[in-house]
C-alpha cells in the first residue's frame, strides 16, 4: 500500500541534506500553509456544487449545467463574482468586530481542518493530544459568530447569533462525549494512532453497540455543531432572513459560506476517522482475499470516499426535514442525547471490561 | 328560520326593513346604529355573531356604512346593516369594535377609505394608506393628483402609527398613545421578508423569543383595485378580480361574474356551468398545493415546497392548453367562458386526478408523517370555534376549528349541487388541522371533479349578453367560496355601464386577524409557521 | 413577430466587437472576460415579490422551468449578499421607499430585472392613485420582462438577457452602471387618474 508518508518524508530529507533547519522547517511551513488553504479552497467548491447537484436531485430538478459540462465550474464562477462583489461596511456598527467575525470563523474551522489526518503521514498537525485540540479549536468558531451577530448592530442578527450560543455550546457536550467513547476504546487521543488501531476493524465494529450509538449521536450531534438544516436555527432563512450573516456582503460573506461547507466535511471526516477507520481500507478478518484487493484501493480514496458518505448523509437530512424550534432544540440535546451519551460511555466501559 | 328572524327584527327600533332572496336590507338612524348592532349580535333567538364586512358608501350627498351580517348557524341569511350621515366634514358613526372581533380592522378600512371615523374605537390608524396621505380616495370627490400625493422616497416614520384613543370628535388632537411600549424589542418581519407570503409588515413585540404582541401594518400592495372598478365598464372589472387573490383567481372571477349575471338575469348554459365548477376545483387545488408547499418552506422544509409546486405545474399545464393562461387563466366571461375547452381537457384532466391521488399519499408520508414537522405542528395556535365565527376566518382555517362555513354547501352555485361531497370538518383548530385539511379539501375537490368531467353537456359554451352590460339600480351580492374562505363580491349600481361603488370581501384580511389573536405566547418560529397556516395572499388584503 | 426575430439578440456583443476594434490591451480584455463570464454566471437573485408574479418566481425555482440549471438558484434573503432584484408585481406608493432602500442596501455591482406590466408601466392598474407607473421611477431597470403575469420561459429569456448584458460590461475600465435618479423633477406623466 502506498502511504503519502513515502512523499513527505523524501521531501523532508532532500530539504534538510541542502539547506540549515531553520530554512527547511521555514519552507516545510510554507509548503504545507498553501497546500491546506487551496485543497480547502477546492474543496469547499466541490462540496457547493456537490450540494446543489445532489439538492436538485433531490427536488426532481437538474441543477446547474450550464457552466462547463454539467455544471462543474459554476461555483468556480461564484467565486470570481463574490471575490469582486463590494463590501459594505454598516454605520452603526463596529465594523472592526464586525470584520474580525468573518475572519474567526474561517479561522476556526482551518484549525480543525489541519488536524484530520487524509492518509499516513499526511496531516498538519499530529499530537498526542489530537482529538481535545479538535474540540477546543473548532468551538472558536461560535465566537466568530456571535460577534457578527452582534456588531452588526441588527435586530435578526442578534437573534440569530442567540440562538447560535445556545445551540453551539449544547451540542458541543454530546459532540465530545461521543468521541470520548472512541477514545476510551482507544487508549489514545491522537488521531493518527487512533486510525492505525482500525486496521483490523474498524472502530464502529470493534466497538460494538456503544460504538454504535455513539456514531449516530456524533453525527447529530456534528450536524447541529454546522448548524445546518434541520438545526439551522442560527440562519433560520424563512424566519430571520440570513440569520446572524444578514449584514454581510461581497467575500465577508463568501468566508460564512465557505466556512458553512467546509464545517460540514470535517464533522463528516472526523466521523469517517473515528469511527470508520479514517483512510483504512475495509478489511473483514479471515477473507484474505477480500482483503487484499481492498487494499490496492489508494487510502486517500477510501478516506474521501467514506467522508462524501457522511456529507451525503447531511444532505440528506437537510433536504429531507423541517427546522426544529428552539425550545425542541435544546430539549433534544438536553433530555436525549446527552443522557444517552453519558449512559453509553458506561457501556463502552462495561464493553472493553467485558471484550 | 323566517319567523325567527321577524322575531329579532321587531326588537329593532325605527328600521325600515325589506328583504330580497334571503337578502335583509335593515336601514336605521345614526344614533341607533349601536343599538340595533347590539340587539343583532346579542339577541337569544339568532345570534348575528359573524360580521362578513364592514362596507363605507359614498352616496354623494351623504355618507354610509353597510354592516354585512349572517348568523354562524344558517349562513344562507345575509343582513345588510344601514346607516347614513349628512356630515361629509366630520363624519363618525358608534363603533362596534367590541362586538365582533373582526370590526377594528374592517372600521380602520373604512376610516382609510371615506374618512368615517369610529367613536369609542382606540386604534383609528390608516389601515392601508400612509399616515401622511391627504385625501379619502373611495370618496367620490377624491382629487387623485399626483401633486398632492407625490411618490413618497423616505421610509414612514414606524413609530407616529400610533393609537387615536378617540372616544369623542373633540379628542382628535390630545394626547397619542403608542402601540408598544417604550422598552420593548419590537422586530419588523416585511414588508420585505421571506416568509410573510407577500408584502405584509409585521411590527413584533418579543420577549426573548417569545411573541409578546403583533401588529400587522398593511398595504404595501394596495392598488386600488375599489376604486379602478367604479371607471370601468363590466367587463373590465373581471380581470381585477383575477388579481386581488392570485392563487384562486380564476374563483374569484367566477364570482364577479356570477354578480353580473344576476343582476341582467342572464341565463349560463350548463356546459359553461360545468367546466366553471373543475377550473374552480383544479384552481382550489392548485392554491392548496402551494399553501402547502408554502407552510413546509416556512417550517424548512424546502424539498416538500418543491414537491408542490411540481404537482401544481401538472394543473398549469391543463390550464395553458385550454384557457391559454397560466396563473391568470381568464377564462370565465359574463355568460359562460371565453372559449371552448380544449379537446384533450377531459383527458387530461382524468390522468391529473389519478397523478394527484398518488402524489398526496407522497406527500403525507413527506411531510405529515415527519416526527419533526409533527412536533413543531400539535399543539400549538388554538384558534377555537368562537373565535373564528368572531374574527369571520372562514374557509380551511374556519373548518379547522369546526365551524362549517363551506359556501359550496350553503348556497351551491354553478354545478356544486349536481357533485357529491363533504365539505371536510376538523374540531381541533391547531396547526396541524389547519395543514391537514388542506390535504383533505384536495382530496374532496378530485372527487367533485372526478364527477363533473365526464358529464360536461353538450351545447354553448357562452351566452352572449350585450355588448355594453348595464346593471339595474340596486345591491347585488354573489359569494364563493375561494380557496382561503368566503369571498363577496357586493356591487351597487345606479343603472349606469359603470358600478357606483364594488366591494370585495377579502378572505385573507381576517386570517391576519387570526394571526393577531392566536400568536402571542408562542415562539418566532411559530409565528412564521402559523402564517404559513393560515395561508393568506397579501394582495387579495390590500386589494 | 415571427421567432427569427427572437435570434437577433447578438447586438450588444457586435457592439462591443466594433468598440474592440481599434485595438485593446490584451490582458485588460482577456481580464474582463474571465470577470464577466463570472458575474454573468452567478447571479444571485433577492426573494423579492410584490404579488402574482411572485408565484411564477417560485414556479421558476420548481421542477418544470427550473432556474438552478443557469446557476441562478442560490436565492438570498439578505440584499446584502444578492446580485440582481427581480421585481415581480406591482410597486405601490407605500412600497417605493422600501423598494428604493432594499437597492440601496444591495452591494455593487447590482442588477434590475422588471417583471410584469405593474413593474413597467403600472400595467392594470396605470388608473389608480396609487401605483406607481412603472418602477424606473425609483431605481434603474437593466431589463424589462412584459406579461401579466410573464410565464415562467419569458422570465428566463429576460435572466438571459441580463446576463448578455453582463457579459459586455466592463470592470477596468469606467464603470457603465447608470445612475440612480435621486429626484424626481418631474413627478409623473399625467395620464387619466381616477
Amino acid at each position: 500500500m502506498f502511504h503519502f508518508e513515502v512523499v513527505a518524508d523524501w521531501i523532508d530529507t532532500l530539504l534538510l541534506s541542502n539547506m540549515p533547519q531553520w530554512l527547511a522547517l521555514a519552507i516545510e511551513f510554507v509548503l504545507i500553509g498553501i497546500l491546506i488553504l487551496s485543497l480547502y479552497a477546492v474543496l469547499a467548491l466541490i462540496l457547493i456544487l456537490a450540494e446543489r447537484k445532489i439538492c436538485a436531485y433531490f427536488q426532481c430538478r437538474l441543477g446547474p449545467n450550464r457552466v462547463g459540462p454539467w455544471g462543474i465550474l459554476q461555483p468556480i464562477a461564484d467565486m470570481v463574482k463574490i471575490l469582486l462583489k463590494e463590501i459594505i461596511s454598516l454605520n452603526k456598527a463596529d465594523n472592526r468586530l464586525f470584520r474580525l467575525a468573518s475572519f474567526m470563523v474561517i479561522i476556526a474551522s482551518l484549525l480543525t481542518f489541519g488536524a484530520i489526518p487524509f492518509d499516513k503521514g499526511l496531516h498538519a498537525i499530529d499530537f498526542n493530544i489530537g482529538v481535545f485540540y479538535l474540540l477546543a479549536v473548532s468551538s472558536i468558531g461560535v465566537v466568530g459568530i456571535m460577534l457578527a451577530g452582534w456588531s452588526s448592530n441588527s435586530k435578526y442578527t442578534m437573534i440569530g447569533a442567540m440562538r447560535s450560543g445556545a445551540q453551539l455550546i449544547s451540542y458541543e457536550l454530546s459532540c465530545a462525549l461521543s468521541l470520548m467513547t472512541i477514545v476510551m476504546l482507544s487508549g489514545t487521543m491522537q488521531l493518527s494512532q487512533i486510525v492505525e488501531q482500525q486496521a483490523g476493524a474498524w472502530f464502529i465494529f470493534k466497538g460494538g453497540v456503544p460504538a454504535f450509538i455513539a456514531f449516530v449521536i456524533y453525527l447529530i450531534a456534528g450536524h447541529a455543531e454546522t448548524n445546518r438544516g434541520p438545526f439551522d436555527l442560527p440562519e433560520a432563512e424563512s424566519e430571520l432572513t440570513a440569520g446572524y450573516h444578514t449584514e454581510y456582503s461581497g467575500i465577508t460573506f463568501g468566508f460564512f459560506y465557505l466556512a458553512e461547507y467546509m464545517n460540514m466535511f470535517i464533522i463528516a471526516a472526523v466521523a469517517a476517522t473515528m469511527f470508520l477507520g479514517g483512510w483504512q481500507p475495509l478489511h473483514i478478518p479471515g477473507l484474505d482475499g477480500f482483503n487484499t484487493v481492498m487494499d490496492y484501493i489508494p487510502p486517500v480514496v477510501w478516506f474521501f470516499g467514506k467522508t462524501f458518505f457522511c456529507v451525503f448523509l447531511a444532505l440528506w437530512v437537510r433536504w429531507s426535514f423541517p427546522r426544529l424550534r428552539i425550545d425542541q432544540l435544546l430539549k433534544l440535546e438536553w433530555k436525549i442525547l446527552m443522557p444517552i451519551a453519558f449512559a453509553n460511555l458506561i457501556l463502552m466501559a462495561l464493553w472493553i471490561l467485558v471484550f | 328560520m323566517f319567523n325567527k328572524l321577524e322575531q329579532v327584527f321587531s326588537q329593532l327600533a325605527n328600521a325600515e326593513i325589506s328583504n330580497k332572496d334571503n337578502v335583509y336590507t335593515i336601514v336605521v338612524a345614526k344614533e341607533n346604529l349601536r343599538q340595533a348592532a347590539e340587539t343583532l349580535r346579542n339577541n337569544d333567538i339568532v345570534r348575528f355573531d359573524f360580521l362578513r364586512d364592514i362596507i363605507g358608501m359614498d352616496y354623494t350627498d351623504s355618507l354610509g356604512v353597510i354592516y354585512n351580517l349572517s348568523p354562524s348557524e344558517d349562513l344562507s341569511v345575509i343582513v345588510l346593516l344601514e346607516s347614513r350621515t349628512d356630515d361629509r366634514e366630520n363624519p363618525a358613526f358608534d363603533t362596534v369594535e367590541d362586538l365582533w372581533l373582526s370590526a377594528p380592522f374592517y372600521e380602520r378600512e373604512v376610516h382609510d377609505f371615506f374618512g368615517i371615523r369610529f367613536l369609542g374605537n382606540p386604534d383609528m390608524r390608516r389601515i392601508f394608506l400612509r399616515q401622511d396621505w391627504r385625501g379619502y380616495p373611495l370618496r367620490k370627490d377624491y382629487d387623485s393628483s399626483p401633486i398632492i400625493n407625490p411618490i413618497p422616497l423616505e421610509n414612514e416614520d414606524l413609530d407616529s402609527l400610533e393609537y387615536l384613543p378617540v372616544l369623542d370628535l373633540k379628542d382628535i388632537d390630545k394626547e397619542r398613545k403608542s402601540v408598544f411600549d417604550k422598552g420593548d424589542f419590537v422586530v419588523n418581519f416585511g414588508p420585505q421578508h421571506p416568509a410573510t407570503h407577500g408584502v405584509l409588515h409585521l411590527r413584533v413585540s418579543l420577549d426573548g423569543e417569545v411573541i409578546k404582541k403583533v401588529d400587522p401594518n398593511f398595504g404595501y400592495i394596495h392598488r386600488g383595485i375599489e376604486k379602478i372598478c367604479e371607471v370601468s365598464m363590466y367587463h373590465q372589472i373581471l380581470h381585477l378580480a383575477d388579481r386581488l387573490d392570485y392563487l384562486s383567481g380564476s374563483i374569484n372571477r367566477h364570482a364577479v361574474c356570477m354578480a353580473i349575471e344576476k343582476g341582467i338575469q342572464l341565463e349560463v348554459p350548463p356546459r359553461a356551468q360545468y367546466v366553471r365548477t373543475i377550473i374552480d376545483e383544479l384552481t382550489r387545488i392548485a392554491s392548496h398545493l402551494l399553501g402547502w408547499g408554502a407552510m413546509a418552506m416556512d417550517m424548512g422544509a424546502i424539498t416538500a415546497f418543491v414537491y408542490g409546486m411540481r404537482d401544481r405545474e401538472k394543473i398549469m399545464k391543463i390550464f395553458e392548453k385550454t384557457c391559454g393562461g397560466r396563473l391568470m387563466a381568464n377564462y370565465s366571461m359574463i355568460g359562460g367562458l371565453m372559449e371552448d375547452i380544449h379537446p384533450d381537457f377531459q383527458k387530461d384532466v382524468k390522468e391529473f386526478v389519478v397523478y394527484m391521488r398518488k402524489m398526496l399519499r407522497e406527500h403525507h408520508i413527506l411531510f405529515t408523517g415527519n416526527p419533526i414537522a409533527r412536533g413543531r405542528m400539535e399543539g400549538v395556535g388554538h384558534l377555537t370555534r368562537e373565535q373564528a365565527i368572531s374574527i369571520g376566518a372562514t374557509g380551511p382555517v374556519g373548518r379547522a376549528s369546526g365551524w362549517q362555513c363551506d359556501v359550496r354547501k350553503i348556497e351551491p352555485y354553478a354545478a356544486y349541487d349536481k357533485a357529491e361531497f363533504t365539505a371536510v370538518l376538523r374540531e381541533g383548530g391547531m396547526t396541524f388541522d389547519r395543514y391537514y385539511i388542506r390535504l383533505d379539501e384536495i382530496e374532496e375537490s378530485l372527487k367533485i371533479i372526478e364527477q363533473l368531467v365526464d358529464n360536461i353537456p353538450e351545447g354553448p359554451f357562452c351566452a352572449k349578453p350585450k355588448p355594453i352590460v348595464k346593471l339595474p339600480e340596486g345591491e347585488y351580492i354573489q359569494r364563493v367560496e375561494n380557496a382561503r374562505g368566503d369571498f363577496s363580491v357586493y356591487i351597487n349600481s345606479r343603472g349606469d355601464k359603470f358600478p357606483y361603488r364594488v366591494k370585495f370581501r377579502s378572505p385573507s384580511l381576517v386570517l391576519v386577524n387570526v394571526l393577531k389573536h392566536i400568536a402571542p405566547g408562542n415562539k418566532i418560529a411559530d409565528l412564521i409557521m402559523l402564517g404559513g397556516s393560515l395561508d393568506y395572499v397579501i394582495p387579495c388584503i390590500d386589494r | 413577430m415571427t421567432t427569427a426575430d427572437f435570434k437577433d439578440n447578438e447586438y450588444l456583443e457586435q457592439y462591443v466587437e466594433q468598440l474592440r476594434e481599434g485595438g485593446v490591451n490584451v490582458a485588460i480584455a482577456k481580464l474582463d472576460d474571465i470577470i464577466n463570464w463570472g458575474r454573468s454566471n452567478s447571479v444571485w437573485p433577492l426573494t423579492f415579490a410584490t404579488s402574482c408574479c411572485g408565484i411564477e418566481f417560485m414556479s421558476l425555482g420548481a421542477a418544470r422551468f427550473d432556474f438552478s440549471r443557469f446557476g441562478w438558484e442560490v436565492t438570498r434573503n439578505s440584499p446584502r449578499q444578492a446580485d440582481v432584484v427581480f421585481c415581480f408585481g406591482t410597486i405601490v406608493h407605500k412600497m417605493a421607499p422600501v423598494l428604493k432602500r432594499l437597492y440601496d442596501q444591495m452591494s455593487e455591482p447590482k442588477y434590475v430585472i422588471a417583471v410584469g406590466g405593474c413593474a413597467i408601466s403600472g400595467g392594470p392598474f396605470k388608473k389608480s392613485y396609487h401605483t406607481v407607473m412603472g418602477i424606473d421611477q425609483i431605481i434603474p431597470v437593466d431589463v424589462y420582462v412584459p406579461g401579466c403575469p410573464p410565464s415562467p420561459n419569458a422570465i428566463i429569456y429576460g435572466m438571459l438577457q441580463l446576463s448578455r448584458k453582463i457579459k459586455v460590461q466592463e470592470f477596468f475600465s469606467l464603470p457603465k452602471q447608470p445612475k440612480v435618479v435621486e429626484h424626481l423633477d418631474n413627478p409623473i406623466e399625467v395620464v387619466k387618474y381616477v
